[in-house]
């Protein structure tokens, strides 16, 4: 395996766009291809605006540092051309769009992803579409609603691993994707990400979570605790282990700004 | 085809449709309107002479009235109309067959792809150029049936009675200023009749362009639909652009009698210098069911609001309108709903998008009279501004003479949000494809009402027009 990695943060410094508010304050990651990672920490600490910087949402700045995916400067890039150079974020409070299907915006967004003048297949792609959805225990009308417009907390947290599924991204940056679940939807989601990476080995993935629980079902290989926008510890999976048995009471006391 | 390479060399960013073919017409009258320009249309038509009265008595009313207040900014209409050709005749004949239409005016049509739609299903293509029919086409099966689509030209020419019965009664001149004007000069359109029990599966389609500087179109369309039948009318339209402002005023009247069902799709797409001012208007009958879908695109100014009469007892009418306000441009469109008789149904759904500059303003009525027990009326309208600078008004009359009727109306007005185009661009969409997205999804409860080629037409003329709304 390339021992190159696939995401490479350094000294990555953002703020709130309108504001002078610093949140992340030097921020070193390394993502080798094919490695989960899982980024716990408390509320407000900064681990949710690292997903979004990371995909580059108009609400935060960079003010210092860099980011690299696959060795192209990422801060450089706008969010649709990261997004199909294989950056994908699933959001912890996805938008709805009414009146448009997901599987339009599926099919859409696909289509961004070829070179001009090329059509996607339709027939490859409703079967894609309805060989994840089954993967997923979605049942096949789910496509025709319209992208999360009335949906339930569940639901939007299942179509946003149904897009991941679909667009299968070299790195998937999930947003607290677990927060808010029961155990069922925990367990799909968990499924939907094992299931990209056991057809991919290489596929890569970012778990930004407050919780431990959601590591029982998808097993990192790294987990760093991130307190007050700098990651203060990185260690195997026991790292998230003791994190739930102690708190981050004790991380918060010693990173105090 | 030759034309589809033509439209992909005009480039995605011009008006799609902005092109000038080269054709002399064979007759118009001189600039400006007075008694013998009438004169001379109607005698260039060879009408008879109570049609004659009719258009004369209809420009005195044009005369006399003001020009509206209300609605949109006509202050420059005045100039516009002094220098507008009031008719203007392409060609002698009627062609009976494509191959007869001259090579110039095929060349239009095969740039906005007639012969290809007719290649499909949509046989029965009535091509308006310029103010006349030159090309038309009726399926053998309808003629069997004894349905009549003509021009209303031929309508007058050769079903004198019936058409004399009916022209006018929906629309009167005195209506309005310009229905009067329309009355006075009106020239091209569709004449239709549906005989009693007939039902029609395949729409009847009408799609006309104006083709001559400052030339006035005034198109004249009349509908008779006999009692229990069923029918979809379609007209599109689009117009090329010239410099100065030219001027559309159509008179749409149909007659929807008991128990019939008949639907009229619009789309208009007009040059952004054009005045859009059209009156269509229903009689619907006891149990008949009339249906607007109305699309407005384009045009400096458009004036529109379908309107269905709900005459007889459980009439039901329905208006849907699509309208797009681009920069520099007003829409001000909507609907009114009558209800004249008991147990009579109304539903008006209008949705508005306004762009840069852009102004849509929804303008609709909704009157029960006393009498009308249990009539029942619902109103929607949504408006999606895409700018800051873009605007949106809502003008909704409501009169009720009715206690026992039932009134809704429900208003929206949204913005695209940078949250909900950031979350379209993080899957890989560019910021026009995430706007043309969110509009076409804004629109899609009418454009699924749209036949399939319509809906393509609709969505590929707002992917264009949001390519330009970025940055």
């Amino acid at each position: 395996m390339d021992d190159a990695p696939i995401l490479k943060v350094a000294g990555l410094r953002a703020k709130v766009a309108d504001e002078d508010l610093e949140i992340l304050k030097g921020v070193d990651l390394a993502i080798k291809p094919g490695e989960i990672h899982a980024i716990m920490g408390p509320n407000g600490s900064g681990k949710s605006t690292l997903a979004k910087v990371i995909a580059g949402h108009p609400a935060y700045e960079p003010t210092g540092g860099s980011v690299y995916f696959r060795g192209e400067d990422l801060l450089d890039m706008e969010p649709d051309e990261r997004a199909r150079a294989g950056v994908f974020m699933a959001f912890q409070y996805p938008v709805e769009i009414p009146g448009v299907s997901i599987a339009n915006f599926l099919r859409t967004a696909l289509q961004t992803r070829l070179e001009d003048g090329e059509e996607l297949d339709l027939f490859d792609f409703q079967e894609l579409l309805m060989e994840r959805m089954e993967q997923l225990e979605m049942d096949p009308s789910f496509a025709q609603r319209p992208v999360n417009d009335g949906f339930s907390g569940g639901e939007k947290k299942r179509n946003e691993i149904l897009q991941m599924a679909v667009l299968k991204p070299a790195l998937a940056v999930m947003d607290e994707t677990d927060s808010g679940l029961d155990i069922d939807a925990l367990k799909i989601v968990a499924n939907g990400v094992n299931t990209l990476r056991r057809e991919s080995p290489d596929k890569s993935v970012l778990l930004i979570t407050h919780y431990q629980r959601i590591l029982n079902h998808i097993i990192p290989d790294v987990v760093h605790v991130i307190v007050n926008g700098r990651i203060v510890e990185s260690g195997g999976p026991e790292v998230a282990l003791e994190l739930e048995a102690r708190g981050y009471e004790e991380y918060r006391k010693a990173h105090a700004a | 085809m030759p034309g589809n390479e033509v439209i992909q060399g005009l480039g995605l960013d011009d008006y799609k449709y902005g092109f000038v073919t080269d054709s002399e017409p064979v007759f118009r009258t001189r600039p400006g309107l007075d008694a013998e320009i009438v004169e001379q249309i109607s005698a260039r038509k060879d009408e008879p002479e109570w049609m004659l009265k009719r258009r004369l008595k209809a420009l005195r009313i044009y005369e006399s009235k003001p020009m509206p207040k209300w609605g949109g900014d006509l202050s420059e209409l005045e100039d516009t109309l002094r220098q507008t050709y009031f008719y203007v005749k392409p060609q002698e004949q009627m062609e009976r067959s494509w191959d007869d239409v001259p090579e110039n005016i095929k060349e239009t049509f095969e740039r906005l792809g007639i012969p290809e739609a007719e290649r499909k299903i949509l046989a029965g293509v009535g091509a308006q150029y310029d103010s006349e029919m030159v090309y038309h086409s009726l399926k053998e099966e309808w003629e069997a049936k004894g349905v009549i689509f003509d021009s209303i030209e031929d309508g007058l020419k050769n079903h004198p009675e019936l058409f004399r019965k009916h022209f006018g009664t929906v629309i009167p001149a005195a209506d309005n200023k310009f229905a009067a004007l329309n009355s006075a000069v009106w020239s091209g359109g569709s004449f239709v009749y549906i005989p009693p029990g007939v039902e029609l599966e395949t729409p009847l389609q009408a799609y006309f362009r104006v083709n001559q500087e400052r030339l006035g179109q005034f198109e004249r369309t009349l509908i008779i639909a006999g009692e229990g039948s069923r029918a979809h009318y379609i007209e599109g339209c689009t117009a090329p652009v010239y410099s100065t402002d030219s001027f559309h005023s159509g008179v749409i009247e149909i007659i929807v009698n008991r128990d019939a069902y008949f639907r009229y799709t619009t789309i208009q797409n007009w040059s952004n210098n054009m005045y859009n001012l059209v009156t269509q208007r229903a009689l619907v009958h006891q149990g008949a069911h009339m249906e607007w879908l109305d699309g407005n695109l384009g045009s400096k100014l458009t004036m529109k609001y379908p309107s269905c009469y709900l005459m007889g007892e459980g009439a039901h009418g329905e208006i849907l309108s699509i309208a797009y306000a681009g920069d520099g441009q007003h829409q001000d469109t909507g609907g009114k709903v009558i209800h004249v008789a008991p147990h009579t149904s109304s539903s008006i759904v209008s949705k508005s998008i306004s762009k840069g500059t852009g102004r849509s303003s929804y303008r609709g009525l909704c009157k029960v009279y006393d009498g009308a027990t249990n009539a029942r009326s619902n109103v929607e309208c949504d408006a999606l501004l895409i700018n800051e600078t873009s605007r949106t008004d809502t003008f909704p009359y409501i009169e009720i003479d009715e206690k026992s009727a039932t009134v809704g109306h429900e208003a929206t007005v949204s913005k695209i949000g940078a949250e909900q185009l950031f979350y379209l661009m993080s899957r890989g969409m560019d910021e026009a494809e995430a706007m043309a997205l969110i509009v076409r999804g804004f629109i899609e409860p009418i454009a699924k009402e749209l036949p399939l080629e319509y809906a393509v037409e609709l969505n590929r003329l707002i992917e264009m027009e949001m390519e330009g709304s970025v940055g």
